[in-house]
């Protein structure tokens, strides 16, 4: 399928979901973005699909949270406080030892 | 050049962030814990070198996936691990598609909520095949940009994006295994044309400048 040179015509079904992921990632130019979210204006079932990706992806990054041990937390603060004593700020060459 | 002493107020705070990436990585609690012990010690001696203004965040997880293939991966390492079954796109859309919208008066992000526990969706991610799963991790779990993650994996943004587009299905390819263990669906997938012809699409959907 050969793609029309100036590209004002409308985005398709097939293109729009082409575009799925670039889209929901954020990595398409402003111009490419607008011509998604026109088409996603007029197509329920593109919008479905997009929403769906887009709430899983959120249920993924929720569901997929740690809680950071306090015991971790502190080992590292006082790794950081004691290098800090032994490998002061100026030096920022490394030390001699 | 990046003062030390201000090191801890401003890595500290992404501690949650890079311990459930190291969780997600070494699969371990305990080699959880020393993969980011590790990298915040790293990090402080390399600290100096930071360019205060740059990514902070991108930069530790530089280094705590540096330290994780240098020193955590699993040694028997399969040689190849590029291995993954082709899998479908919109594998989840065709299975579980507009069941969420089954039950009146709450929203489809609820329902999709309740199917899947953080355990399981845990557990699918780590059932990925490390370049997959750190691609994933990196985009879909800490929000990374492509360009970030090509820097952080020192790969090119065109293996980052196919990396990516793989590995998210064969995530919900697991996904779905979970979902009918617990006999949440039995629904045939989709047949919806317009889908048929998008997962053709997508396969060859690409980022940047194609757009003339």
């Amino acid at each position: 399928m050969a793609q029309p040179e100036h590209h004002h015509h409308p985005t398709s079904c097939e293109e729009a979901l082409a575009e799925l992921y670039t889209f929901l990632d954020g990595e398409l130019t402003e111009a490419k973005k607008a011509a998604i979210s026109s088409h996603l204006h007029g197509c329920n079932p593109c919008v479905e699909v997009f929403d769906f990706e887009a709430e899983l992806r959120i249920v993924v990054s929720t569901k997929a949270v740690e809680q950071v041990p306090e015991s971790l937390r502190l080992r590292i603060s006082e790794t950081i406080a004691t290098l800090a004593l032994t490998e002061p700020p100026e030096g920022n060459s490394p030390p001699a030892f | 050049m990046a003062d030390q002493a201000k090191f801890a107020e401003q890595a500290m705070e992404y501690m949650p962030q890079l311990y459930g990436a190291a969780m997600r990585m070494t699969r371990n609690p305990a080699d959880a814990e020393d993969l980011v012990q590790e990298t915040y010690l790293k990090a402080y001696r390399g600290f100096g070198g930071f360019q205060q203004g740059t990514n902070l965040k991108a930069w530790l997880y530089r280094i705590l996936t540096n330290t994780f293939i240098n020193s955590y991966r699993s040694k028997k390492r399969r040689p190849d691990e590029t291995e993954l079954d082709e899998v479908e796109d919109l594998y989840l859309y065709r299975r579980l598609g507009g069941l969420e919208a089954a039950q009146a008066g709450r929203s489809a992000e609820d329902e999709l909520m309740d199917w899947f526990t953080d355990t399981e969706v845990k557990d699918a991610l780590e059932a990925l095949p490390e370049q997959f799963r750190m691609a994933v991790l990196l985009a879909d779990v800490d929000g990374f940009s492509y360009k970030e993650i090509a820097e952080i994996l020192d790969i090119p943004i065109g293996t980052v994006m196919s990396r990516l587009h793989r590995g998210r299905k064969s995530l919900q390819k697991q996904l779905y295994e979970f979902a009918l263990e617990r006999g949440l669906t039995g629904r045939p997938p989709a047949t919806d044309e317009v889908l048929i012809e998008a997962s053709e699409s997508a396969r060859t959907g690409s980022l940047t400048t194609d757009d003339d």
